[in-house]
């Protein structure tokens, strides 16, 4: 017998009690709300990242690359787009995690290590965008 | 993890092929799932004949041939055959639908498969235990709520307010859509499931009831409302025609609307 129910121990309760559970959390709009704000200002972002990463292939030389990063309106351009997509990218997999991860131990742990990720991986582009764009100021 | 394969004790087998009656000249071949819970074996596909020319056209017209004619123990519900009480819901050539309104030449196959609705616990056959999915509906109080005294007659909608009812009311509550939900399958301990969220948005939209926000407030949850990803099979698959994954984004509208 295929069974989905979680807990499938005997129990007296109720079936309502058990599909009322512990209530409504009083999240998940913001989650959606902003996954679909970051899914809207991916468009234009990721088009002029594609963009800029093509003018960098396309740079004759190092220097005049780390010219182009220095741009303030790219390297702007840059970190919306870091922000963004390292945003989008938490909210979708945190999603996936729930609905796939069930046992309590492994969904803790992987929606722990989701956010760890989404912040070391937008935290790591953000310092190299910073380093090279400001580098030349700095230096 | 969600489950992906069946677990070892739910794996069917290859079950009886039942003797085709004698003769009938036009044969139609049904492979029907059977599991008994007081014989400890795994679930079987038994195999029928059904004669057409003694039989009518419906899918749960045949059933009951079998039932009455070949193997009396097949186990089924059913109840007024005209799509309108939801109780002969099953999963019938990989489609969740109603018996009595889908036509044996509509299945246009040389063997109709016909399974219980999926990922539900199985009672015995083509039985499954509907508990949850009517506790999920009892859950969102499926019922008018007013604080305003009670008016001497009716409670009274525009013509414009009562249309909006249309595409809603009409759910018959047989448990198609929300057994078609990846969703559900995964979650389906705290996801609502489409059946009870287009319920919840039929008292939502309900311009009589005055406990919208409560309502509304029931619902917000990441797991309650916002496991629909918006597949799309309930639409699919719901022998009445209604769209409760519209339904559902309407409800994410409401949420929206009172947040921005």
């Amino acid at each position: 017998m295929a069974d989905n129910r979680a807990d499938t121990r005997v129990s007296m309760r109720t079936p309502l009690a058990r599909v009322k559970g512990l209530g409504a959390s009083g999240h998940g709009v913001e989650h959606w709300w902003v996954h679909r704000m970051t899914a809207v200002s991916n468009i234009p972002l990721i088009i002029s990242f594609v963009i800029i990463i093509a003018a960098l292939a396309a740079s004759p030389s190092y220097q005049e690359a780390i010219a182009i990063i220095s741009h303030p309106l790219v390297a702007i351009i840059l970190i919306l787009a870091v922000i963004s997509v390292t945003n989008h990218m938490r909210l979708g997999m945190q999603i996936v995690i729930e609905d796939y991860v069930h046992d309590k131990g492994p969904k803790i742990a992987a929606v722990i290590a989701n956010n760890f990720y989404a912040v070391i991986v937008g935290v790591a582009c953000l310092y190299a965008i910073l380093k090279v764009s400001l580098g030349r100021i700095l230096a | 993890m969600a489950q992906f394969t069946l677990p070892k004790n739910s794996k069917y087998t290859e079950g009886k092929t039942w003797p085709k009656p004698a003769g009938a000249a036009n044969l139609q071949e049904f492979r029907i799932y059977r599991w008994n819970p007081d014989d400890g074996a795994n679930p079987r596909i038994d195999t029928y004949y059904v004669d057409r020319d003694d039989c009518g056209p419906m899918v749960l017209d045949a059933l009951l041939w079998i039932k009455n004619n070949v193997d009396s123990t097949l186990v089924f519900r059913r109840s007024c055959r005209e799509g309108i009480c939801g109780s002969c819901a099953m999963n019938i050539m990989g489609g969740n639908t109603l018996a009595c309104t889908l036509g044996i030449d509509d299945c246009a196959a040389g063997s109709i498969k016909i399974y219980p609705l999926p990922h539900m616990p199985v009672l015995k056959d083509l039985v499954p235990d509907l508990t949850s999915f009517f506790a999920q509906h009892a859950s969102i109080e499926p019922w008018l709520q007013t604080e305003t005294a009670e008016p001497e007659t009716e409670w009274r909608q525009t013509p414009e307010e009562r249309s909006k009812l249309d595409g809603l009311y009409e759910c018959i509550l047989c448990a198609c859509c929300t057994t078609s939900c990846p969703s559900y399958w995964w979650n389906g301990d705290r996801f609502l499931g489409p059946a009870a969220l287009l319920q919840a948005y039929r008292w939502l939209i309900d311009s009589r009831d005055e406990n919208t926000g409560e309502r509304l407030n029931n619902l917000h949850d990441p797991f309650r409302l916002y496991r629909c990803h918006t597949i799309m099979n309930c639409a699919n698959t719901c022998p009445k025609g209604l769209n409760p994954a519209k339904a559902i984004a309407e409800v994410k509208k409401m949420m929206i609307a009172r947040v921005v």
